[in-house]
């Protein structure tokens, strides 16, 4: 992503770390249910402290724009078995041998963030700290364990290489079946089809099989049909780098040209450098949990401290 | 159930899609293409006539029809079954990434199995004609078991579609079962010769059966309340069988993202 010129709108994140924070929404209920594992983390989390009295001060400011995600005491547990069962038969031997043990791990933990319209906010961390875990739960896709998320306005993932195309069916026919797939209406789809193939830049490519298509292309076409609604909230999971040069260009540029309009924007990226283009807020998450959060520039530089530590 | 209807109407058109694409897709590449939903049937209505119309149908006028009634009826229970059985996990990726309601799945691939169905009776209708089958008013009756036969293949197929995601297995636990259900429901013989055995209660107990029964005396002219209990057990089975399905669904889709 090229363009580092996109002033964000200054509202703030309001986003709380349970462990440090005392003045979260119920905080009995939240230290009942803090796990022991996330001791290891603890260093780390001092650096974080941004929040506690700025936020009291964001509540009494007025013409903030509305929140659009709200996040409370997330929480998502997933059960580990030692070994896979997959099979009834084997099922049924552990069954009665009562060898079904399961091991629990939270995947994230008293997570609360608030995020208001139009912010473009990078999600940081490390592999397995729990960002797609995050936002799956905010796409709707994952149902948290405890905890809850409401969001407002229609989200419209970006999915790497064209996922959910069928191989067998042309470019076409998947603008139609993918687009059905995000919801869209297919008055809708028929409206802009000329607009996403015109996009897209297929050009008589579009009636050819997706199995014969490029990884290039994919993309593409994913990313056109994807775009061409005004989705208010847009999830882009590590998925810029697709594409050539070119198409890059153009789709930073599309992209750029909808957070203009205040497109809410959640941005998971290993590079800082995406981060700060792109983003006007920030949170590194690790091992479940919310450990920094504010603005873009003070947390990318906070990760890279992080990273340089480990 | 306000959420309920609001995704169902903004997902109508993807049902519709996910629809058109399961028929589109079968015969894509094959040369006659949709042809087969009616040649298929037909062919294997010649091959099960020469086959057993010596054996077990000895002087029966319309044996082809009898066996194409019996055909249409499981080879829909069965397609409908299979692809649903497999869809949710078909899906998977889909299913971790973006929110779809997700009975979706199930749902539109039986019905595209049942337009498939439907589009195959012209066969039906042309060997109907060809072995000059009196038709009478009693065809009508037809929609009954056709009705009943969608409900329980949806309800069937829901309960397939979920245990499915936790269980493998069944995709070939159910092709063996599959076929006790179609050597029960009498597709190539004729019932009165064995119904009298001690074995005709295998009849009683395949809701399949009962439809099939119900088709036949509809497309023979004769009343499907006949045998009343035909019409009873299929229609209580196969209600509380979307009932069953609708609830393991309900109760499990939560967990499809963990496991697909």
């Amino acid at each position: 992503m090229e363009d580092n010129n996109l002033i964000g709108n200054i509202s703030d994140i309001n986003i709380g770390q349970t462990e440090q924070t005392g003045e979260m929404v119920k905080p009995e209920e939240i230290a009942a249910k803090l796990p022991e594992t996330g001791d290891q983390s603890q260093p780390a989390v001092q650096e974080g402290e941004i929040k506690p009295k700025k936020k009291k001060k964001k509540k009494k400011k007025k013409k903030l724009p509305p929140k659009v995600i709200v996040v409370e005491n997330l929480g998502v547990r997933f059960r580990i078995q030692e070994q896979k069962v997959d099979s009834l038969k084997e099922y049924f031997v552990r069954l009665l041998k009562r060898k079904l043990n399961y091991k629990e791990f939270w995947a994230l933990k008293g997570v609360n963030l608030s995020i208001r319209k139009g912010d473009r906010v990078g999600i940081l961390g490390l592999n397995g700290a729990g960002k797609s875990t995050l936002l799956k739960c905010i796409a709707g896709v994952l149902k948290p364990t405890e905890g809850s998320v409401t969001v407002k306005g229609n989200i419209v993932p970006l999915l790497e290489l064209g996922a959910g195309f069928d191989k067998d069916y042309t470019g076409a026919e998947n603008i139609f079946f993918y687009g059905s797939m995000l919801g869209y209406s297919k008055s809708f789809i028929r409206e802009r089809y000329d607009e996403i193939v015109e996009f897209s830049e297929l050009g008589s490519f579009i009636n050819v099989p997706v199995k014969n298509y490029s990884s290039g292309m994919k993309a593409r076409l994913g990313f056109s049909i994807a775009t061409v609604v005004e989705p208010e909230i847009l999830i882009l999971d590590e998925v810029l780098s697709v594409g050539d040069a070119k198409f890059r260009k153009k789709s930073s540029k599309k992209l750029a040209k909808m957070m203009k309009k205040g497109v809410t924007v959640l941005f998971v990226s290993h590079s800082t450098d995406q981060v700060l283009a792109n983003c006007n807020k920030a949170i590194i998450l690790e091992h479940g949990n919310i450990v920094a959060s504010g603005k873009a520039e003070k947390i990318c530089a906070q990760y890279e401290k992080m990273l340089g530590d480990n | 159930m306000k959420d309920f209807i609001y995704n169902l109407k903004k997902f109508r058109f993807l049902f519709w899609e996910l629809v058109k694409k399961d028929i589109k897709l079968k015969y894509r590449s094959s040369i006659l293409g949709v042809f087969w939903t009616l040649l298929e049937p037909l062919l294997t209505m010649i091959v099960l006539t020469l086959v057993f119309s010596e054996l077990l149908g000895k002087g029966e006028d319309n044996f082809p029809v009898y066996i194409l009634c019996g055909r249409l009826l499981y080879s829909f229970f069965s397609n409908a079954t299979k692809v649903a059985l497999k869809s949710v996990r078909k899906h998977g990726t889909m299913i971790g990434k973006v929110y779809v309601p997700k009975y979706m799945y199930p749902l539109s691939a039986v019905v595209s199995n049942y337009i498939m169905f439907i589009i195959s009776l012209v066969v039906l209708a042309g060997v109907m004609i060809f072995e000059r089958v009196k038709i009478t008013l009693y065809l009508f009756q037809s929609l009954i078991p056709m009705t009943i036969i969608l409900i329980m293949t949806m309800g069937v197929g829901l309960i397939l579609a979920t245990f499915n995601v936790f269980f493998r297995d069944l995709e070939y636990l159910w092709t063996v079962f599959l076929m006790i259900i179609m050597y029960t429901c009498a597709i190539f013989y004729k019932v009165d010769k064995i119904k009298n055995a001690s074995n005709a209660w295998i009849f009683k107990c395949n809701p399949l059966y009962s439809l099939i029964a119900m088709f036949r005396d509809a497309v023979f002219g004769r009343s499907i309340l006949d045998e009343p209990y035909n019409l009873w057990f299929s229609l209580c089975f196969s209600c509380g069988v979307l009932l069953i399905g609708i609830v393991v669904f309900w109760r499990k889709q939560d967990k499809f993202i963990l496991y697909v």
